[in-house]
């Protein structure tokens, strides 16, 4: 495991942020750490880089305490948008950021690569759109080749173009062997691109597993007249106003019976729940 | 070292901190030698300094007593600024958050800001020792005074400058740590330095102790050591202390502030 947290809980008052929160991390995988904004994704974050104390609990990144040096030189991390120098260039907000990670300078200009920022390198960053930001941040995050990428809405404020490019970058740094962490509340990005998720609601981890364990088995949906015959035919089938849902059925065999028993089959298709309402479903009834 | 080189990377490019040593460096020849030399050929001497104690003041041998007796006040004041700006504005743009989480331990973070602001303070020092020296050697040749460079005085009001300057930039320090911000920070560390200690020594002359304590204050330690090692004529500059006793209570007070801010610094959350 890279990350594991066990009844991890942060306070402020009478108030848990955090509430118990124990989650795994398995290397080289793309974890989705998803909730709604204020569920407690960035303050879990903060927790273990080390820039929010936890009230209880413990938690381990790369088998270290969270902030200790050890830990954070093989972490890489943008969190709540990135936070740079603004009266300094892009390269130059990363050369600092290079020389503060002990990292050799020449990375600097691979990591603007990367992110496709290359062109605008030298301008300042007062100057950069939130877009160019948010790239610098991820560039910032990859300097000195990290074990485990930390990635607190990465996707916040760019265009649809590049929502796609930093979908391409974290799937081929995943490919790569890089194990990442992201934090979103963007559920088709954590659909695309995730092995794992952690769904977070009101400080609580309600859920862990993969996107095909939430998202559940996929279930027939069977339109047919009369709908109340084809409901007594089909054995475990559940009426939903004038549509049945029939689970880990035989479509051929399915439609048979209906057929010889004279009742008119209108539609058969297979139905899922997408992550989206999943995940409505959980941080709802949290 | 690391951090101590990304500190002084981005003091370097700084705007802010060429502006703030840029206005020093004005002030400092403008009422160190262009005032005086106005009032020496011929305009009105309002401080009623004799002919003799204004060429005194600008003789290129006591160019040490000239710098060191502008920073108990005004140029503490904007060394005060400027370690308040450095560190608070962290807190804005969320460089501390990134520094925090690119390695180094918190203590290693804050060494490398002290460090960088320290160097930061030695080239301040350096340069206002060279702009001062410059105009001195201007004026005395203009005047065709016998005049020869600064001795050992000089390099003794040099020490008690960067004390000075240590002490109002670990000042700015703790102050830019304690609000978490570059505004309040600024505004109360201008308070102190400019307004506070001056409205106490008003107080001190009806009230004993009140005197006795601001002799002790940063500012009033600050002006004992100026005065101690020759510094004179400007505001802030006291005699009351031996020159030992005001710099170990300026080395107390550089202790004092840098280590509340570092242990501010680890302790606190950072959100």
């Amino acid at each position: 495991m890279i990350v594991t947290t066990e009844k991890l809980t942060k306070r402020y008052g009478d108030r848990a942020v955090v509430d118990g929160v124990s989650l795994s991390v398995r290397r080289g995988e793309v974890y989705g750490f998803l909730g709604p904004n204020g569920a407690g994704k960035t303050t879990t974050i903060r927790m273990l880089l080390g820039l929010v104390k936890p009230t209880s609990g413990t938690a381990r990144v790369l088998g270290e305490a969270p902030g200790t040096p050890k830990a954070l030189l093989r972490v890489g991390s943008l969190i709540e948008g990135p936070g740079f120098y603004p009266y300094l260039s892009g390269r130059d907000n990363l050369r600092v950021h290079a020389a503060r990670r002990g990292v050799r300078a020449e990375q600097v200009e691979t990591a603007l690569e990367q992110v496709d920022l290359l062109g605008a390198a030298g301008e300042k960053f007062r100057r950069y759109s939130l877009g160019m930001k948010q790239r610098l941040g991820v560039a910032a995050a990859l300097l000195g080749r990290p074990e485990l990428l930390v990635l607190d809405e990465p996707t916040n404020g760019l265009d649809p173009a590049g929502m796609a490019d930093m979908r391409e970058l974290v799937r081929a740094l995943a490919a790569q062997g890089q194990t990442v962490l992201l934090s979103s509340h963007l559920l088709g990005e954590v659909e695309e691109i995730c092995d794992r998720v952690g769904v977070i609601a009101n400080g609580k981890l309600v859920a862990e597993s993969t996107v095909d364990q939430l998202r559940g088995d996929t279930v027939l949906l069977v339109r047919a007249d009369p709908i109340e015959k084809a409901h007594v035919l089909v054995e475990g089938s559940e009426l939903h106003g004038d549509v049945l849902h029939v689970r880990e059925a035989d479509t051929g065999a399915l439609v048979r019976t209906l057929v010889h028993a004279d009742v008119d089959v209108l539609e058969v298709r297979p139905l899922r729940r997408t992550l989206e309402e999943v995940f409505f479903e959980m941080t709802g009834a949290a | 070292m690391g951090s101590v080189k990304a500190e002084l990377l981005r003091l370097w490019k700084w705007p802010a901190t060429w502006v703030l040593i840029g206005v020093w460096l004005v002030m400092t020849l403008s009422f160190g030698y262009v005032f005086n030399y106005i009032a020496l050929d011929g305009g009105g001497n309002a401080r009623g300094m004799s002919q003799q104690q204004l060429v005194s003041a600008m003789q290129p041998e006591n160019v040490g007593a000239a710098v060191v007796r502008g920073l108990p006040m005004f140029g503490g004041a904007i060394i005060l600024v400027l370690a308040a700006l450095a560190v608070g504005s962290g807190y804005g743009w969320g460089t501390w958050k990134t520094t925090l989480t690119a390695g180094p331990s918190r203590v290693s973070a804050m060494a490398g800001t002290l460090g960088a602001l320290a160097v930061v303070v030695v080239v301040l020092v350096a340069l206002t020792f060279a702009a001062d020296l410059a105009a001195a050697v201007t004026v005395a040749s203009l005047e065709g005074w016998d005049w020869s460079l600064p001795g050992w005085a000089a390099v003794e009001a040099l020490g008690a400058s960067l004390l000075i300057a240590a002490m109002w930039t670990a000042f700015g320090v703790f102050l830019g740590v304690v609000t978490k911000g570059p505004a309040l920070a600024v505004g109360l560390g201008l308070m102190w330095a400019v307004v506070t200690e001056n409205l106490l020594r008003g107080v001190g002359s009806l009230l004993g102790p009140v005197e006795s304590l601001t002799e002790v204050l940063p500012g009033g330690t600050a002006g004992n050591l100026a005065g101690a090692v020759g510094g004179s004529g400007a505001p802030g500059v006291l005699t009351n202390l031996s020159g030992t006793t005001a710099a170990l209570l300026l080395l107390g007070y550089v202790v004092v502030f840098t280590g509340a801010a570092t242990l501010l610094k680890v302790r606190r959350d950072l959100v």
